[in-house]
């Protein structure tokens, strides 16, 4: 065509025009640390599993959890999931029920068979004491990076507490056990009923290149109470392992647990479950203040369990319980009253905690024990030379995650110390807070209610109380995930920038800023649901 | 063929010859009813491939013109006085871009005070605004002259307007030749636009131009024109070899050749200018006159040419600069600047006043005596104007001069007794 | 055992696109092949909104007719920061003709294509409120009752800013301009005045009329290609901030759009030969002064308990009358 000078011009001629001088602030992508992954003990990169669920990709999915933690179908059941009180989620309608997905992957993957490879021979040996979590997810990462690894578990089962501190009802055996038996498939020798009283020596002998201790807290703390042995006294550790090893045990009649922690709650409902006419919880804080797990706690008073807070048993005698009233004092220690009352009971469980058996530390040269725990350093390393340690026996929560997550750390420590090497943490990003992120674009979607069991059929047996979600509701639940402080592609960048400044690349490539041509008006930044772009000064 | 006819029909079959794809229609009178014979040819189906559009304005009209012409449909429209005006925007804006539009002019006053009769102020305001423009002599001539303007038009890619006195020419019957369909094919070629709104090649129109280039622009439509003062007479012989007609050119003489005194004009009034000439010419006096056929691109040589060897020009427009005097009567003496030779101006006319034969012969008679003033109103009535002058001195508040006027020859009190 | 009913929501499914949305149910805006018929490179400000509501529209319609459309463009801000000799923004065959003319010259523009027989072309002409609502309206109105083939799009920034913001009769009520500044005792722009061209266009009785906004991606490409659908004289206004004009963030150019239609100041309706059809529903309607509090046109509103009243009674009364919030909710 021949066009005339000037009022008629070339179609796109204007990318001449480099606007992008106009800048004063430019956008950056970056990724955000989501709360879920900061808060979970084992290190979970949950959105990132999430992430595969939300498009049906399952076994990706359940891939990414096993990437740090060998036993989804486990944590979906035990864990009392700090990454949903985390979840920004909460901000809009309900956390994500993470738990719930992570089960539904783990049961999938059992169904599937899914296994995961252990890792090229490296040659070294490395040995574990306990077969808990700490110690089976130890030995499944250091089987993962290729070393050989055998167990030793004083008990007849593996599983440590997940067998013998939680009931059946939360935890059903034939999934821990499932679990247990892929890590042995990798190659994991696991040898039961073997207490080791020389850990040191017996490592020497055997010619193991590394040790990872984790032989938990299984002692139980007992307060004494003066007693005319009127009614039964027994401790909630020794029970709930009884009740494992299905020995006879009498938990009828009017049954008292004392304590107000998870194991307490634990005791109360399997009493109930055991035909107990009456189960009282007598708790020592307020009721506000009990450390078990608020839903437990829920599920207990549904399944009739009741509790009786700031109460101290003095004394028992004639068959009844001297109880002291306590007075909630500003976040102290609750203080007596002087007020008294009798109550009656037939059994009385102590549920007050447990300590390290710290006997079997006594050989280890340089290993330190203060406040009844064995002290480790960062890379959870005893000060005894090629000794690590986790789980419940070194300082921590004590909960099955963080003994997860101890497990991993220390194989990836003793996996660079056994190269002599140090293992680091790559550094953590910066948090999203949800004023980072743009929640409109996130539809409205409640959470997705897991089935109970019908509360008949939870007081007369052991069947798993909290049911499955089926695989729309998991996708479903998955596709809640607002993918706090990642890009998840949404496009948005991309569609409401007004100078066609960025170049899209492709499915799962993200995007690319043209700073030839962006004008850093920010509303990429302020458009982007999740936080993952910042507007950063530029420099002049 | 020959057909005894209105010169707006024959106006109307003639843009039919030329198969016109976009005609936008506003009525305001003289045109009305060149558009009204093409809508119902349109209806008919006499005439095909063709949308006739009714709009609700000149200024929409001229748009609809514009939008057409880009999308590369040959387009015309038609409108006057008042209707120029309001499309005035477009008019430049139509030209500014180079769309070749064609449109009809039906000469006509301007108000206030509103008048529907014949003058040329109309087409005269839009004497700068780029467009080529025509001035019929005859109904022939205008009916030839739009054939030639969608060629000229075309072949510049610039917009023609074609001017033609309204009642005068438009609403007169007279005889006319209309052209052959076959004959205005061979002379006419589809058009073949010279920027186009595709989307299989697509452009962006209409930019906003800064000092850096506007300057530039605006000379190439000037070259343009100044192309178009060679373009115009090659198309007026080959329409003649055609159609076998003189029509259109620059200018047509009227017994110049020894004349002293030559009579410069556009548009109908030749046809009475002549006949005084013939008188003159019978009286022995050597007097001729000068139409111009084109008043843009002004073709200041030819003219120049022409009027080298006579001893005085007259201009006899049919318009007035307010507060300065003669338009045409302006370019005229730029064209003959250097020669020495007094050019009188003599408006004429004005909003369908009648010029008489005998008011023209003893205007010619004092100017080939040099007893004329340098501006002349043709047959004022000087006791209306002297007496509204005088009471204008009286009063301060006069009111408005128009309404004065009438009511000095008894139209107001005759309307409020009515 | 007792299943909650799943409804099928999505993470982000109000996003341009999303990965996990259908093909069908993502943007034009989320394709990496979108035409990006207003290009980079263009002179518009920072977070112009005209700017991206145009990208939008005319990229939806370049979908809507398989890439053949023509564009006429009404003189202003969209015309002059897109076609500064010698660079042009556009990739679509576009022409500007005059400030009041974009619908005629469309008009003319689709009269030629029908004579020629090319009405797979599609034609779109556009302009800003000030072209459309005051100088262009008669054009406008001419258009529409021809019922010619052409959609016309109202960027509505809601005064002339080409011009330096002076009030249009787009502008509401109380906002500040340079023509109504928040001066005496009615500040900023007088209340009940100004036209609301949609309704008018209703009256047109032409087939399709609606009202859009640059935060509702999803809902503007659905119009403009329902639009595009019909044959026939029709009419979107869509709803653009203008930072410069409003005194508002750049970067909260959808924002701010959001919370116009959020608050229900800007309601968002279809109509169809004269009838209301759809109106876009209020997610979680919001005060006036949420949107109010974004821009200095509106600083002076939030000292005024009148002017704050009259504006949420302005937001309630297009509640009501558009029906923007769903009584049983969904």
């Amino acid at each position: 065509m021949n066009k005339p000078f000037a009022i008629t011009l070339d179609v796109g001629s204007s990318l001449l025009n480099k606007t992008g001088s106009w800048r004063t602030e430019r956008p950056v992508y970056l990724d955000r640390l989501p709360p879920c992954n900061n808060a979970c003990p084992a290190g979970e990169n949950i959105q990132a599993w999430l992430y595969h669920a939300e498009e049906g990709r399952y076994e990706q999915a359940w891939r990414e959890i096993m990437k740090n933690n060998p036993f989804p179908a486990v944590m979906g059941r035990v864990c009392y999931h700090p990454c949903e009180k985390a979840c920004n989620r909460v901000h809009l309608d309900d956390a994500v029920g993470i738990n719930s997905v992570e089960r539904f992957l783990g049961d999938q993957a059992l169904r599937e068979g899914w296994q995961v490879a252990p890792g090229e021979d490296t040659g070294k040996r490395v040995m574990v004491v306990g077969a808990g979590p700490a110690g089976l997810a130890c030995a499944y990462h250091l089987r993962s990076l290729g070393h050989q690894v055998t167990v030793y578990e004083a008990s007849a089962q593996a599983g440590g507490m997940v067998r013998y501190g939680i009931p059946k009802y939360r935890m059903p055996r034939q999934k821990l056990k499932a679990e247990i038996r892929r890590i042995e498939e990798m190659g994991v020798e696991i040898v039961l009923n073997t207490r080791i009283d020389d850990i040191q020596g017996f490592k020497q002998a055997n010619g193991f290149d590394a040790l990872f201790l984790a032989i938990g807290a299984q002692q139980p703390k007992r307060v004494e109470i003066p007693s005319d042995e009127s009614i039964q006294q027994l401790d909630a550790v020794g029970l709930l392992r009884a009740i494992e090893e299905e020995e006879h045990v009498a938990l009828r009649g009017r049954v008292v647990v004392y304590g107000g922690g998870n194991t307490a709650i634990d005791v109360a409902r399997s009493a109930i479950r055991m035909g107990a006419t009456q189960v009282t919880l007598l708790v020592y804080e307020a009721r506000e203040k009990m450390p078990a797990h608020e839903m437990e706690i829920a599920e207990a008073l549904e399944e009739g369990v009741e509790i009786l807070p700031l109460r101290a048993i003095r004394e028992i005698r004639d068959g009844s319980l001297k109880l002291e009233q306590m007075v909630d004092g500003e976040g102290q220690w609750p203080q007596a009253s002087g007020q008294f009352e009798n109550f009656q009971a037939d059994l009385v469980v102590q549920a007050l905690g447990q300590q390290v058996e710290t006997d079997l530390l006594q050989g280890l040269v340089g290993a330190r024990i203060e406040d009844d725990a064995l002290q480790v350093d960062v890379e959870m390393k005893s000060g005894c030379e090629g000794v690590f340690a986790g789980g419940d026996m070194v300082p921590s929560a004590r909960t099955v995650t963080t003994a997860i997550g101890h497990g991993k750390h220390a194989a990836r420590s003793i996996d660079a110390w056994l190269r002599g090497e140090q293992y680091r943490k790559p550094v953590k990003h910066e948090l999203v807070e949800i004023d980072k992120m743009n929640t409109w674009y996130y539809t409205d979607a409640p959470r997705t209610v897991r089935p109970m069991l019908d509360i008949v059929r939870r007081q007369s047996g052991f069947a798993e109380v909290v049911g499955d979600l089926d695989e729309i509701n998991a996708a479903y639940e998955a596709r809640r995930c607002m993918s706090c402080g990642n890009c998840f592609e949404c496009d948005n960048c991309y569609g409401v920038c007004p100078d066609n400044a960025i170049t899209k690349l492709g499915p799962g490539n993200r995007f690319e800023f043209k700073y030839d041509y962006c004008k850093g008006c920010g509303m990429c930044a302020t458009e982007c649901p999740c936080g993952a772009i910042k507007m950063e000064p530029e420099s002049i | 063929m020959l057909k005894q006819i209105e010169g707006s029909q024959g106006i109307a079959q003639a843009v039919a010859l030329c198969r016109p794809e976009v005609i936008c229609a506003y009525p305001i009178t003289p045109q009305t009813h060149i558009v009204e014979d093409l809508g119902a040819m349109v209806k008919r189906g006499s005439l095909t491939d063709c949308e006739f559009i009714n709009v609700e304005s000149e200024f929409a009209a001229l748009s609809v013109a514009i939008g057409s012409s880009a999308t590369g449909a040959r387009s015309y429209t038609a409108t006057a006085s008042q209707g120029l005006l309001y499309m005035a925007e477009a008019v430049y804006n139509a030209s500014g871009l180079g769309l070749p539009i064609v449109m009809t002019v039906g000469n006509r006053a301007i108000g206030a005070p509103i008048n529907i009769w014949n003058d040329q102020s109309d087409s005269m305001s839009m004497r700068d605004a780029g467009w080529i423009q025509l001035f019929a002599e005859t109904n022939q001539e205008a009916l030839d002259l739009h054939i030639q303007a969608f060629r000229i038009a075309e072949t510049l890619s610039i917009p023609v307007m074609v001017c033609v006195d309204g009642f005068i020419l438009t609403h007169a019957y007279e005889r006319m030749d209309i052209p052959q369909q076959e004959q205005v094919d061979r002379f006419l070629p589809p058009f073949v636009p010279r920027q186009v709104l595709d989307p299989a090649d697509p452009i962006s129109m209409g930019a906003m131009v800064g000092p850096e280039a506007f300057t530039e622009v605006r000379y190439l439509a000037h070259h343009k024109q100044m192309q178009a003062l060679e373009l115009i007479p090659e198309i007026a012989e080959e329409f003649k070899s055609i159609f076998g007609r003189d029509s259109g050119g620059l200018i047509s003489n009227y017994r110049t050749d020894d004349a002293e005194t030559i009579i410069v004009t556009l548009g109908s009034v030749i046809g009475t200018i002549s006949e005084v000439i013939d008188s003159l010419r019978d009286q022995g006096q050597k007097i001729g006159a000068i139409s111009l056929r084109c008043y843009r691109p002004f073709p200041k040589e030819v003219l120049r040419e022409a009027l080298q060897d006579c001893q005085r020009v007259v201009v006899f427009e049919k318009c007035l600069a307010v507060g300065m005097g003669g338009i045409v009567a302006a370019n005229v003496r730029m064209s003959i600047r250097g020669l020495n030779l007094p050019v009188y101006t003599v408006i004429g006319g004005l909003g369908g006043r009648p010029i008489t034969r005998k008011s023209l012969a003893e205007l010619f008679a004092k100017a080939m005596r040099d007893d004329l003033d340098e501006t002349t109103f043709l047959d004022i009535k000087c006791d209306i104007v002297e007496r509204e002058l005088a009471r204008e001195q009286a009063h301060t508040r006069s009111g408005a001069a128009a309404e004065n006027i009438l009511r000095e020859v008894g139209v107001v009190d005759a309307a409020k007794t009515a | 055992m007792p299943h909650q009913q799943v409804k099928f929501y999505q993470t982000g499914t109000l996003t341009v696109g999303n990965r996990l949305l259908d093909k069908a149910q993502r943007t034009v805006q989320a394709t990496m092949d979108r035409s990006n018929s207003l290009d980079s490179g263009h002179r518009a400000c920072q977070g112009c909104g005209e700017a991206l509501g145009a990208r939008y529209a005319i990229d939806a319609a370049m979908r809507a007719t398989d890439n053949q459309l023509i564009a006429a463009n009404a003189t202003g801000c969209l015309e002059v920061f897109t076609t500064p000799y010698p660079e042009s923004a556009w990739r679509i065959p576009w022409m500007h003709s005059l400030f009041g003319n974009a619908p005629s010259v469309a008009t003319g523009i689709a009269a030629a294509l029908r004579v020629k027989g090319r009405q797979d072309v599609r034609v779109i002409a556009q302009g800003g409120d000030g072209g459309t609502t005051d100088i262009g309206f008669g054009a406008l109105s001419g258009m529409f009752e021809r019922n010619d083939d052409v959609l016309y799009i109202c960027y509505d920034n809601q005064a002339y800013m080409n011009t330096g913001v002076q009030r249009s009769s787009a502008t509401p009520g109380s906002a500040r301009t340079a023509t109504t500044m928040p001066l005496g005792a009615e500040p900023g722009a007088e209340f009940d005045k100004g036209k609301n061209v949609p309704l008018i266009a209703m009256a047109h009785g032409i087939p399709y009329v609606a009202t859009a906004s640059v935060d509702r991606l999803h809902d503007l490409e659905a119009k403009v290609e329902k639009a595009m659908s019909i044959r026939g004289a029709r009419y979107i206004q869509v709803f653009v901030p203008c930072p410069l004009g409003w005194g508002s963030k750049p970067a909260d150019t959808v924002k701010v759009a959001r919370l116009a239609v959020e608050s229900g100041l800007y309601p968002l309706f279809e109509a169809e030969y004269g009838e209301l059809t759809s109106a876009t529903k209020i997610r979680r309607k919001l005060p006036v002064a949420d949107y109010l509090k974004l821009q200095r046109r509106f600083a002076h509103t939030l000292k005024s308990e009148t002017q704050l009243a009259r504006l949420q009674a302005v937001a309630d009364n297009n509640i009501r009358r558009f029906g923007l919030i769903d009584e049983q909710g969904d």
